[in-house]
């Protein structure tokens, strides 16, 4: 049985194949994490956003992390998709679900994975202003 | 020896290349290749700081670069 499902994708991410990859009898709670393009950057109008991944390198950064989750926290299956190229305001550029016989555990590998994931996967986001654009996090 | 540097993100932009072909002259840590990159390309000075990926890992300084690996400038990420 597979218990991870990762993707990197041009194509608009599908919550319902996130929720059903997941989903099982025995479990008793599915937790969702939906990041969503916001239209402000400290007062700033966000007018788009455009993703950029090293994709194989990426793609081993999310197993990773997905297997962690599994050996971490008593957790069923996790899904973790995430987007490339542009982005508009409200649409979706990551989504992870998780199920778990018990919420807690649901809920805490859902947090430890976008937060792994912002931390180590190689992907960048490129912020479009109506006069320019910036590298999000280029100057931490 | 020749290896494949490629270049992310804001680094990308600073050097003006996504990919570059490199010959050297023999295996080379991390650490050293950090160094030769910083002075082919001095505007990567404009970014703090950056990881290396070897052949899609990331690598620590230590770690000795080998013919035909794939090299990657991982500038600080920003996905999700």
């Amino acid at each position: 049985m597979q218990r991870t499902s990762i993707k990197i994708t041009s194509s608009k991410l599908n919550l319902q194949e996130c929720y059903a990859f997941v989903e099982d009898d025995v479990c008793g709670g599915i937790t969702t994490f939906v990041g969503t393009v916001r239209n402000d950057t400290e007062g700033k109008e966000v007018l788009q956003l455009d993703f950029s991944t090293y994709k194989p390198m990426a793609l081993k950064e999310m197993q990773k992390i997905a297997d962690k989750a599994l050996q971490d926290f008593e957790i069923h299956k996790i899904a973790i998709h995430h987007a490339e190229g542009m982005l508009q305001i409200g649409e979706i550029p990551v989504i992870i679900t998780a199920s778990a016989k018990h919420r807690k555990a649901a809920f805490l590998a859902c947090e430890f994975a976008i937060d792994t994931l912002k931390e180590t996967v190689p992907i960048w986001k490129k912020e479009y202003f109506s006069d320019g654009e910036v590298w999000v996090n280029a100057h931490p | 020896m020749k290896i494949t540097v490629l270049f992310f993100g804001i680094s990308s932009d600073l050097v003006g290349e996504n990919q570059l072909e490199v010959t050297l002259e023999k295996a080379i840590s991390v650490a050293d290749f950090k160094d030769y990159l910083q002075e082919k390309y001095s505007s990567l000075d404009k970014i703090k700081t950056y990881a290396i990926a070897l052949n899609e890992s990331y690598a620590t300084n230590d770690l000795v670069i080998k013919d035909n690996d794939v090299v990657a400038v991982i500038p600080p990420v920003s996905g999700g």
